[in-house]
Parts: C-alpha cells; structure tokens; sequence
C-alpha cells in the first residue's frame, strides 16, 4: 500500500462534497437538507486540516474553528427557520413550501 | 498503520454521508451523519489536529446533532416519512456534481506537482509551527493574529442564538 498524501485527503473531501452537493439538490425534507450542508462544510475542514498538516502551518486549523462556528449557527438558525416554517405551513418537504411562487 | 486508519475512517465518512442522503428515515439519516462526524474526527487525530478532533466531538456529535435530533422530535415527520423522499432533479444533481468532480479531479491529478513543491515546509513560518502542542498552537495564533476574527464570530454567534430563539417563538 503506498502512503497517504495530501491527494488522498483531497479526493476524500471531494468525493465527502460530492454526496452533500447531491444530498442538497435532490431531497425533499428539509431536516436532511440542513444535514448535507453539515457534509459539505466537514468537506471543507478535511482539507483545511490536510493542508494545514502538510504546511507545517496551523492557520488552516483557525480557519477550520471558524467553519465550524459557522455551521453552528447555520443549525441553530436553518431549524429554528424550520420550526417556524412547520408551525404556519405543516410541512417539512422542501418543494411544499411555496409561499413566494408566482 | 496510518495507511490503515486512513482507509478505516475513509469508509466510515462516506458510508455514513451516503446512508446520510438516501435514508428515508431523518433518525436513520441523523445517526449516519454522526458516524459520518465521527470518520472526520478520526481523519483530523491523524492529520496531527488534537484540539479540533475534540471540537468535533464535543461540539459536532454532542451539540448539532442533538439540535437536529430535537428539532426532528418536534415537527412530526411520519407524514413527510410516508411521502417520496427525492424531488425529480437527479439530471440536474448529476451534471451539477459531476462538472464539479471533473473540473477538481483534473486539477488534483495536474496539480500534484504544484503539491508536492509545497511539501518542504520551513519550520518557522508566521503561522507557527504545530509541533510544540497543538492546543498550544492555535492559541498563540488564535488570541494574537486572529483576535478580532474571533471576537467577531462571537458577535455571530449571540445573533444567531437570538434569531434562533425569535424564529422559534411562538408569536412573533
């Protein structure tokens, strides 16, 4: 088995944005609509961390703290949005919602 | 052995995103995307980033995961369980990620050169070096270069926990 590099690291995140990306543009429930986006931003932290490892340089580190204050308040924030949206319209799917259609 | 790890929690990662995006259940979906969180987490024990291995755990898996699965037990979701799970975008989902995928293979596979010249690092660089303690590392930098970052983001922070809690009051 050869060892792993920075590449190997690179094509994971990729393959990790790619299913978040699809995870986003094809379901319906909003719930695991706002979990994709979580896959999308851990994408982004593994390679943050794989470069920041291989540069010797933790600045990539810092960068991945604030992703991930980022995706807390993107939570917090997208399901309180989504408690609203349950409470006035009594649907989580995603196509329902179509208030500004029109 | 790092070989091994590597591999072990790549599985991990991308069995759980993809059982993440096609469970018909949000609790199935909810507890893959943790063992998915829990592949990363493992991933950043082995690119030597302690402190965010434990921030993943602590913060990820014991804080967004608990907001999702309690927002999952306050709106019902057995109705929208019984309904289809995927609008009928596939076509465009696929050419989406798939000129996405291309266009950052191809730079991965020219681009090795332009890695592997980066790979001899000088050990003193302005960001500092990881290796005397990792905790220690992102302090220095975090409290000295990047203050105002971080007094800023808990500016975003306080609005998103008040804008939480007016989106979920019930009478606006």
């Amino acid at each position: 088995m050869q060892p792993v590099t920075t590449v190997h690291y690179l094509a994971l995140s990729l393959a990790l944005l790619l299913i978040g990306t699809v995870g986003v543009l094809t379901r319906r429930n909003i719930v695991i609509i706002l979990m994709s986006i979580e896959l999308i931003l851990n994408a982004v932290n593994i390679n943050l961390i794989a470069f920041s490892n291989q540069l010797q340089n933790v600045n990539g580190q810092i960068f991945a703290i604030f992703v991930i204050t980022d995706a807390v308040a993107e939570a917090a924030v997208g399901l309180g949005i989504l408690i609203a949206l349950f409470r006035n319209k009594e649907t989580v799917l995603a196509d329902e919602v179509n208030l500004l259609k029109w | 052995m790092e070989t091994f790890s590597f591999y072990a929690f790549a599985v991990l990662v991308l069995g759980g995103a993809i059982l993440t995006v096609t469970r018909r259940s949000a609790v199935h979906s909810a507890i893959s995307l943790i063992v998915s969180l829990l592949g990363v987490a493992g991933l950043y024990l082995l690119q030597k980033a302690e402190f965010l291995f434990a921030v993943q755990i602590v913060l990820y898996i014991g804080g967004i995961m608990v907001l999702f699965l309690f927002v999952i037990m306050l709106v019902n979701l057995d109705e929208a369980a019984k309904e289809r799970q995927f609008n009928g975008q596939w076509a465009i989902a696929l050419v989406c990620s798939a000129i996405v995928g291309l266009q950052a293979a191809w730079f991965m596979t020219k681009g090795t050169g332009a890695l592997k010249l980066a790979q001899a690092p000088v050990a003193a660089q302005s960001g500092g070096s990881v290796s005397p303690g990792n905790v220690e590392a992102i302090a220095d930098v975090l409290f000295s270069e990047y203050l105002l970052p971080f007094e800023v983001a808990s500016i975003l922070l306080l609005v998103a926990v008040v804008g939480s809690v007016i989106m979920a009051k019930k009478r606006i």
